[in-house]
C-alpha cells in the first residue's frame, strides 16, 4: 500500500514529520536520503516510491536508488551503486542508472554529486596544508596560573632589582668613564688616609676654621621656611659631595651652623609663640580688607 | 538567649584548665565533649555566632603572644634572638639538584661547546626575523613591530601561511640568527616559538599580560636604535641558564651605554617577566628608570632540542602540568 499523497497528506505539508525541521522561512529535512535537504513534496524520500540519492561515504560517492517493487522489503530497499572515482564517468553512470527516471531526480543527483565532489577536493587540499590544532585550556588551570603569575610579580619587585642590578654594575665599573661620580673608590681611599693621618687632619681643620667665613644670623633672626630650611641644606650638601678634601671640615661646620640655628629658634621660641608656620620676617606692607555686609532682606508682607 | 544544651559548648572552655571548668559550669551551665567543633551547630545564625567568638578568642591570644614577644625583645635589648625571618615561597623553594654552581667546571665546559658557543665566543651577530601565526590581529602585529624595535637587527616579515619548516632554511640561508613566531589567538599574542637558527634549540613560551607601548603609564619617548644593556635575573638551573643564553644571544654583544636602554628578564618563580627601561644615574647611589618599550610575561612550556619540529623533534624539557604543578614550591628554571 503505497500511497505517496497519502503519505505527504500525513506527514508533509504542515503536518508533523519527525524529520521536518521548521525555521521562520523555511522547512528543511533531516532524513539521511533527502536529496536537497529541503521538505518538498518533491525531495520527500518519504513519501516518494521511486527515488534516488547520492551520498558520500570516506572519500568514494555511492548512489541510492529506491523502487516501488521493493517498498515491501525495507531491509532491501535501497539499492547501492559505487560511483567512480573520475567525476565525469560518474555523471555518466549515474544517467544510465537513472535512465527513464524523471528529470527533475537525476538533475538533482547530478549536482548533489559535483557539491560533493568540490569538498572533497578542498578537504584533500586542506590537509596538505598546515592545519591549525587546536588545544583546549582547562579554566582552572589557566585561573591558577594567572594568579600565580601576579603573585610572582609582586614578589619579584622588578624596579628594585632592576636599580640594584644597575648600580651594582655601576660600581664594579662596567661603565667605565661615562659618569662622572667614581666618588665610592674615592670615598674609601679618603676615609683609608683620614684613618692613617688623623692628627694632621686635626691641625688643618684649625687652620680652615680660622680662615673660613661664617655668615652667622642675628639674635632675633626668625628661621625662613621649612622648604627654604631644606634646599638650603641640599645644596650644602651637594657642595659638600664635590669638595671632598674639606669633607670633614665642612661637617664641622655645618654642625656649629646647625647649633646656632637651633639657638635662634629656641630663642624665637622663647620671645613669641610660634603662630603656625614659621615666618622669615620680611618688609611687608599691611593690607586692610572691607568686607560689605548685605542690608538686611526686608521680608515682603502679603 | 544562649539555650543550655549539654552538646553544645565554646571550644575555648575545653582550652582552659579543668579546674576552672568546673567554675565555668556553674557559671555558664553546661559540660561538653572534647571533640566538640563550632561546625557541628546546626543552627546557623548561633554557628555563626560561635565562631566569631572563637575568631576574637584567637586573634586576642594572638596579640597577647605578640606583645609578650615584643617585651622580651626590649628587656633583652642587645642580647636579644635575632629576629626570625618569614617564610617565603623563596626561602621554601625545593631544592633543585640541577641548580647551577658558580664553579662548577662541567656546565663551564657544557656552555664552552653548545650551540650559543658561536654567540658568547663573538664569531656571529645576532639576526632576528620576527613573524607571527596566520593572518595576524592588529595587537599582534604592533606587538611585533614593537618588538624589533627593542631588539637591534630585528626584521618583521608576514606569515602568508608558509610552513616553519620552510622558512627556516630560508632564513639559514639569508644569515639570520634567531627565528621568533608570536602566536596569536583571539586577536591578543598568547605564544611564543623562539628557534635559535643554525640548528639550536627551540623554545615555546606561553605569552601573557602582553602591553604595548601606548598602554605604559608615564612612559618616554620610543627607545632609540642604541643597543641596549641586557639584563638576566635568577636564572639558576641548568635549564634556567640555557634558556637565559638563549634570550642573551638575542642582543648584540656591545651595549651602547650612551643609550641608557636596558631590557630586562627577570625569572620569578617560573615565570619570565621582560621589561625595557630606560635609566639615569642621578649619583652614585640613585638610579632613576623609565619603561619605556612593550612588557610582556613568558612561561616556559617546553624546549626541543634542534630547529622547530613537532613531530619528531628531541624534547630537552616539556612542562607536564601533573607532574610539575603538584608542588607550589617546586620551579624548575
Amino acid at each position: 500500500m503505497q500511497h505517496d499523497d497519502v503519505i505527504w497528506d500525513l506527514i508533509g505539508n504542515k503536518s508533523f514529520c519527525s524529520y521536518k525541521v521548521k525555521t521562520k522561512t523555511q522547512q528543511f529535512c533531516r532524513n539521511e536520503y533527502n536529496i536537497t535537504g529541503l521538505c518538498n513534496r518533491s525531495s520527500c524520500p518519504l513519501a516518494n516510491s521511486q527515488y534516488a540519492t547520492v551520498r558520500e561515504e570516506k572519500g568514494l560517492c555511492y548512489l541510492y536508488m529506491k523502487v516501488i517493487e521493493r517498498a515491501a522489503f525495507p531491509a532491501r530497499m535501497w539499492e547501492k551503486v559505487k560511483l567512480d572515482r573520475n567525476y565525469a564517468k560518474a555523471l555518466e553512470q549515474i544517467d544510465e542508472n537513472l535512465i527513464y527516471w524523471p528529470r527533475f531526480i537525476r538533475h538533482k543527483c547530478k549536482q548533489r554529486l559535483t557539491k560533493i565532489t568540490q569538498y572533497l577536493i578542498r578537504i584533500r587540499k586542506l590537509t596538505l596544508k598546515r592545519q591549525r590544532k587546536l588545544v583546549p585550556l582547562s579554566r582552572k588551570v589557566e585561573r591558577r596560573e594567572k594568579r600565580r603569575e601576579e603573585k610572582a610579580l609582586i614578589a619579584a619587585q622588578l624596579e628594585n632589582a632592576i636599580e640594584k642590578e644597575l648600580l651594582d654594575r655601576l660600581k664594579q665599573g662596567t661603565y667605565g668613564d661615562i659618569y662622572n661620580f667614581p666618588i665610592h673608590a674615592f670615598d674609601k681611599a679618603m676615609e683609608k688616609q683620614e684613618e692613617e693621618t688623623e692628627s694632621e687632619e686635626e691641625e688643618e681643620e684649625d687652620e680652615e676654621e680660622s680662615g673660613t667665613r661664617e655668615f652667622v644670623a642675628e639674635e632675633e633672626f626668625e628661621e625662613s621656611d621649612l622648604s627654604d630650611f631644606e634646599d638650603m641644606n641640599n645644596l650644602k650638601g651637594s657642595s659638600d659631595e664635590e669638595e671632598d678634601a674639606e669633607e670633614q671640615s665642612s661637617e664641622e661646620e655645618e654642625t656649629e651652623e646647625e647649633l646656632e640655628e637651633e639657638k635662634t629658634k629656641a630663642k624665637s621660641k622663647g620671645k613669641t609663640p610660634l603662630k603656625g608656620p614659621v615666618r622669615k620676617k620680611r618688609a611687608y606692607v599691611e593690607i586692610e580688607y572691607e568686607q560689605e555686609t548685605e542690608p538686611a532682606q526686608k521680608s515682603k508682607a502679603t | 538567649v544562649k539555650l543550655v544544651k549539654s552538646d553544645e559548648a565554646p571550644v575555648q572552655e575545653m582550652e582552659q584548665a579543668e579546674g576552672e571548668e568546673t567554675e565555668k559550669k556553674s557559671e555558664s551551665g553546661p559540660c561538653f565533649p572534647p571533640t566538640f567543633s563550632v561546625s557541628e551547630i546546626k543552627n546557623k545564625q548561633r554557628r555563626h555566632s560561635m565562631f566569631l567568638k572563637l575568631k576574637e578568642e584567637k586573634r586576642k591570644q594572638k596579640l597577647e603572644l605578640k606583645k609578650k614577644k615584643k617585651k622580651e625583645r626590649k628587656a633583652l635589648g642587645d642580647k636579644a634572638p635575632p629576629k626570625e625571618v618569614p617564610k617565603t615561597i623563596e626561602n621554601q623553594r625545593i631544592y633543585d639538584e640541577t641548580t647551577v654552581n658558580p664553579e662548577d667546571e662541567e656546565v663551564a665546559f657544557d656552555e664552552g661547546t653548545d650551540e650559543f658557543s658561536a654567540y658568547f665566543n663573538r664569531l656571529t651577530n645576532p639576526k632576528v626575523l620576527i613573524t607571527t601565526s596566520d593572518r595576524p590581529r592588529g595587537r599582534t602585529v604592533r606587538f611585533c613591530e614593537q618588538l624589533a624595535t627593542v631588539i637591534p637587527h630585528a626584521h618583521v616579515y608576514y606569515r602568508r601561511g608558509l610552513a616553519l619548516k620552510r622558512v627556516i632554511p630560508q632564513c639559514v640561508s639569508r644569515g639570520f640568527t634567531y627565528l621568533m613566531v608570536i602566536n596569536e589567538d583571539r586577536k591578543v599574542p598568547n605564544g611564543l616559538v623562539l628557534c635559535h637558527l643554525p640548528d639550536g634549540p627551540t623554545a615555546h613560551f606561553k605569552v601573557s599580560n602582553v602591553r604595548l607601548r601606548k598602554e605604559m603609564k608615564r612612559r618616554g619617548k620610543d627607545p632609540t636604535e642604541h643597543v641596549p644593556e641586557v639584563i638576566l635575573n635568577n636564572f639558576t638551573t641548568r635549564l634556567g641558564h640555557s634558556i637565559g643564553r638563549m634570550f642573551a644571544a638575542l642582543f648584540p654583544h656591545d651595549p651602547q651605554f650612551v643609550g641608557r636602554q636596558v631590557a630586562t628578564f627577570h625569572n620569578q618563580r617560573d615565570f619570565i617577566f621582560f621589561r625595557f627601561h630606560r635609566y639615569i644615574f642621578k649619583n652614585e647611589k640613585k638610579v632613576g628608570i623609565q619603561e619605556l618599550g612593550p612588557r610582556f610575561t613568558l612561561k616556559l612550556r617546553s624546549l626541543q632540542k634542534g630547529t622547530f619540529d613537532s613531530k619528531f623533534g628531541e624534547y630537552e624539557w616539556v612542562h607536564k602540568r601533573h607532574e610539575m604543578d603538584s608542588s607550589r614550591r617546586k620551579f624548575h628554571l
